[in-house]
């Protein structure tokens, strides 16, 4: 009885508000699956985080014979002689945030240069000579860049330490600036599902308020009386969390499997076991967010 | 049933008390006018009762209780033993008569069986057998006032509130509903009943309690109406 009583109080309730209904369901819809996009981005960048910083390493190059010519004031003192090499490779085989060092000739550096840009007109006027050579040194914590930087960057012989990771931190910065402004828009619509649940519960309280009033008198409890309204924000809310979820999904399917995964083969993105597992969490929210705004709203618009 | 003591009630923002000082006693089963002028506090004495608002000053028992001291959530619980009628019926427009009497009952949560049981029975009671399926709509005033009333008495409530229940009714009509309030207090509810209805009060010679600015002026058994509007 009371459950079938409730329903058809629910249905009524959804389908005079038609409108506002129709308004809250797509507000919570895109809050929440730019909610999900942004934590399936932030997975994304951590996932790539980990597969880049298990290949970036620190790149020791040294001074060339033709770096004497060349503005680079490290190098005034001609190229690298052996015996630097030999201390440098010592000194990091003894670091211990180094994990393993290998030695890039100028024979490599110059094959992959060309494998690079093969087709580039300057590398036809390359010769391996001209390449430098380098230490590339793998640490095992790719943050702790700065104990090689200080060691060797002032060494004779050494013309400069570079830091891959840089390179990929300004991406992942990057996509971060991304993910942060999708939780900005995230948190604006937020807002706007809430200010709109809000607003229909008190428009759906006003044109109910006979029958509220006839509740209240004849001893019905105010959880009895605000149930319908609650329910109808947190139905309105699960439809809009549905949507979310078709969202994500579809984008999963179609912009990543289908299109990225293609287009770009160095990055392996997050699979459907990740979208899956935000699902609940995003259902979890649809329902409960716009119960609860509704039932702050009917403290205030509905006399229990 | 009802006791008053020295029970003052002072709106927000309003410096003239709605009720001062009143206090009094009702006893179980009986039938208690309340005439005043308009703004005299009678709405506001039978809204102390239902605990719609809460005395400034002073305590109300109702049904033995403190309401001062009755939580929020205990309220429904005490109402569902008060029945209300009102000038304007308060009847739901899109359901039928019976369904509007079953309302009281369905909201409280009472079992189907039990419903479908006792509406009729209440309607007829209240002489409206059979026109269970028609709208308010298509009932005369004193017609739909008998189904507020049966709204009203059909949890069987101790203690039924009318405020200005013939307010909207010709006198022959307001003789028929003060009939049937008479018969609902004969088995056993207190009634207490706001009205201007001089007439009726001269006839009903029941106790009749006089409110004039928020004061007790008159409390009289067997009384009438006594004072020109």
């Amino acid at each position: 009885m009371r459950a079938q009583f409730v329903l058809s109080e629910i249905g009524v309730g959804l389908r005079r508000n038609l409108t506002m209904t129709f308004a809250v369901i797509v507000s919570v819809a895109l809050s929440l699956a730019l909610f999900g996009g942004s934590l399936l981005m932030r997975e994304q960048v951590s996932t790539m985080k980990g597969y880049w910083y298990d290949k970036v390493n620190v790149s020791i190059f040294l001074c060339n014979k033709n770096d004497k010519e060349s503005s680079s004031a490290n190098c005034a003192k001609g190229a690298v002689t052996e015996a630097q090499k030999k201390e440098i490779r010592s000194e990091l085989k003894q670091m211990n945030v180094v994990e393993s060092v290998h030695f890039e000739t100028s024979e490599e550096a110059y094959k992959h240069y060309k494998e690079q840009f093969g087709d580039s007109p300057l590398a036809d006027s390359l010769t391996p000579d001209q390449m430098q050579e380098s230490f590339r040194v793998k640490l095992k914590d790719p943050e702790r860049y700065d104990v090689i930087s200080t060691a060797f960057a002032a060494r004779p012989g050494v013309q400069e330490v570079q830091d891959q990771k840089k390179l990929v931190d300004d991406l992942f910065n990057l996509l971060n600036g991304m993910n942060f402004a999708a939780l900005a828009v995230m948190t604006l619509m937020l807002v706007v599902a809430l200010m709109l649940i809000v607003n229909t519960v008190r428009v759906s309280a006003f044109s109910r308020r006979r029958e509220t009033g006839i509740m209240r008198l004849v001893g019905a409890s105010s959880f009895y009386i605000q149930m319908p309204f609650i329910m109808e924000a947190a139905i309105a809310g699960l439809l809009g969390a549905g949507f979310a979820c078709v969202l994500l999904v579809s984008g999963q399917y179609f912009l990543v499997n289908n299109w990225l995964v293609n287009k770009i083969d160095v990055i392996n993105f997050i699979g459907w076991d990740a979208v899956l597992a935000k699902l609940p969490l995003v259902l979890a929210i649809g329902l409960l967010m716009p119960a609860l705004a509704a039932f702050f709203a009917l403290r205030k618009y509905l006399k229990v | 049933m009802i006791r008053f003591d020295n029970v003052s009630k002072t709106y927000p923002k309003q410096t003239r008390p709605a009720l001062r000082d009143v206090s009094l006693e009702i006893e179980k089963g009986e039938f208690v006018f309340l005439v005043g002028s308009s703004g005299s506090g009678k709405s506001t004495f039978l809204r102390l009762l239902l605990r719609e608002e809460r005395a400034s000053h002073g305590a109300v028992h109702v049904l033995g209780k403190d309401l001062a001291r009755l939580s929020n959530w205990k309220v429904p619980h005490m109402r569902r033993q008060l029945g209300t009628v009102f000038q304007d019926f308060r009847l739901l427009p899109n359901k039928t008569v019976g369904e509007n009497v079953a309302f009281a009952l369905e909201v409280i949560g009472k079992p189907r069986a039990a419903i479908r049981k006792t509406v009729p029975e209440v309607l007829d009671l209240v002489g409206l057998g059979g026109k269970d399926d028609r709208m308010p709509g298509e009932l005369s005033g004193g017609e739909q006032q008998r189904v507020a009333i049966a709204r009203a008495f059909v949890n069987r409530p101790m203690l039924l509130i009318a405020d200005e229940p013939t307010g909207n009714l010709d006198p022959q009509t307001s003789v028929g509903i003060m009939k049937l309030l008479d018969r609902i207090n004969r088995t056993g509810t207190t009634v207490v009943m706001a009205t201007h209805d001089q007439q009726i009060v001269d006839q009903m010679r029941k106790r009749v309690i006089e409110l004039e600015k928020g004061r007790l002026v008159r409390d009289q058994s067997r009384g009438v109406y006594g004072y020109q509007h």
